[in-house]
């Protein structure tokens, strides 16, 4: 038997065993490139979805506030490091993941594509686009790639709380002042369906799904994952006394299941291709972050060197 | 948050050339050991980049201990580190499963007998 083939047959019953597969096993070209794309782009969505809720730090209404959102900014950057660090174990380097971002080569979720233009924005975040990304990461966590599946666990311990305050933020607008109402109802209405499309195309479109559940990268489909999250978030629509945006949303007591309307595909591929709202936006501000960020990189690796000379 | 990106129809993977993992900025891989509470072991937590131990130790604070998960870190650089080969586990952690007689639950102890 030849390497490639002891390590394919390795792979093969690494994976029938439900065991993790590690960054010094052999594993098939196309399972590495998978997750380098895959972990890669979640980790630029961390980084890139602190941009809409940045803009609301220096607003927030009280100082409570402005706390939690900056500590939730910060969740977001350390998630980006851990993914990043998860990434550079198959192979590719920080810095050319870097490039790749900042070259439109590598793409982030787009539901950071949309604007956040009320604080109610930044309740809608935290409690529908962050449930919507538990929803993944919980599912995550029984990836088969093993740094990806453990940083998913530290992710999804942190991310409960992001969910929560997003829930409160809604929860306080809409036991406010009618206009606070009303701004909760408009945040939903704008972040509902982008929320829905997280989750991707329908799975009868997604051709590289079926290769990802084989590897158990993805252990459940777009439209149950999509499903799970219509089910869980309708009865908190509920509660809140907020509408949701679908004439089409019915219980189905057949299914077990809520109904829901079509997804606008459109506007998520116009979305994805980079004719989103913030799209030009978001990758202009990231590139000139890390440019104005050089001086920073040059002056710790000059101390660190000096600090050297003086050992040596 | 999280996230697939559809694929779009003209879209390749990026192409990358593996340099090692010493490749951001220059700057070297460390990874990062916790100790959850004293009288415990550091445990490997994660990884992380920074130019020298001293700032690696501020950057693991910032990146891995926000919730209270410590009392005190180690960093070590990746490099430096010596690991088993994992093709040859077989053959090195295989002698373990064929000396039974090194468990305790190997041996029987009559009931009647107390403090075995």
């Amino acid at each position: 038997m030849t390497d490639r083939h002891r390590g394919e047959a390795r792979f093969e019953a690494l994976l029938a065993a439900e065991e993790k597969v590690e960054p010094p096993d052999w594993m098939p070209d196309g399972y590495r490139k998978t997750l380098i794309r895959q972990i890669a782009q979640h980790a630029h969505s961390e980084v890139i979805g602190m941009q809409p809720e940045a803009n609301w730090i220096s607003r927030a209404p009280t100082l409570k506030r402005k706390a939690i959102l900056m500590a939730k900014v910060q969740d977001e950057a350390g998630h980006g490091l851990y993914l990043y660090s998860a990434a550079e174990t198959l192979g590719i380097t920080r810095d050319e993941m870097m490039r790749l971002l900042h070259e439109g080569k590598h793409k982030y979720s787009s539901i950071f594509n949309y604007p956040t233009l009320s604080w109610a924005d930044i309740g809608c975040i935290g409690w529908l686009v962050d449930g919507a990304a538990i929803t993944n990461q919980v599912m995550l966590t029984r990836c088969s790639y093993g740094p990806y599946a453990r940083g998913m666990v530290r992710i999804c311990k942190e991310e409960s709380f992001h969910q929560r305050q997003g829930f409160e933020i809604m929860a306080t607008l809409s036991r406010g002042t009618p206009a606070q109402r009303q701004m909760a109802q408009d945040g939903l209405d704008r972040w509902w369906w982008p929320s829905l499309m997280m989750f991707g195309p329908h799975d009868s479109a997604s051709t590289h799904s079926r290769q990802s559940m084989e590897w158990k990268i993805k252990r459940v489909s777009n439209d149950d994952l999509r499903q799970q999250f219509v089910d869980m978030t309708v009865p908190q629509a509920e509660y809140l006394g907020l509408a949701i945006p679908d004439p089409d949303l019915r219980w189905n007591a057949e299914r077990g299941h809520y109904d829901f309307g079509e997804i606008d595909w459109d506007e998520f591929w116009a979305v994805v291709k980079g004719n989103g709202p913030m799209n030009r936006e978001r990758i202009a501000h990231k590139r000139a972050a890390w440019e104005d960020g050089a001086w920073v990189r040059e002056a710790a690796a000059a101390y660190a060197a000096r600090r050297r000379d003086a050992v040596a | 948050m999280s996230y697939s990106v559809p694929r779009l129809p003209e879209e390749r993977d990026g192409d990358f050339s593996p340099q090692g993992r010493d490749g951001s900025s220059g700057w070297p891989l460390w990874e990062v050991f916790i100790r959850q509470r004293r009288g415990m072991s550091h445990i490997h937590a994660g990884s992380l980049h920074a130019p020298d131990g001293e700032m690696a130790l501020q950057s693991a604070r910032d990146v891995y201990t926000r919730r209270g998960e410590g009392v005190s870190l180690w960093v070590v650089r990746s490099s430096d580190i010596t690991a088993s080969d994992a093709d040859e586990a077989d053959s090195l952690f295989e002698p373990t499963a064929d000396k039974p007689y090194r468990d305790a639950t190997f041996y029987q102890v009559p009931t009647e007998v107390e403090w075995l």
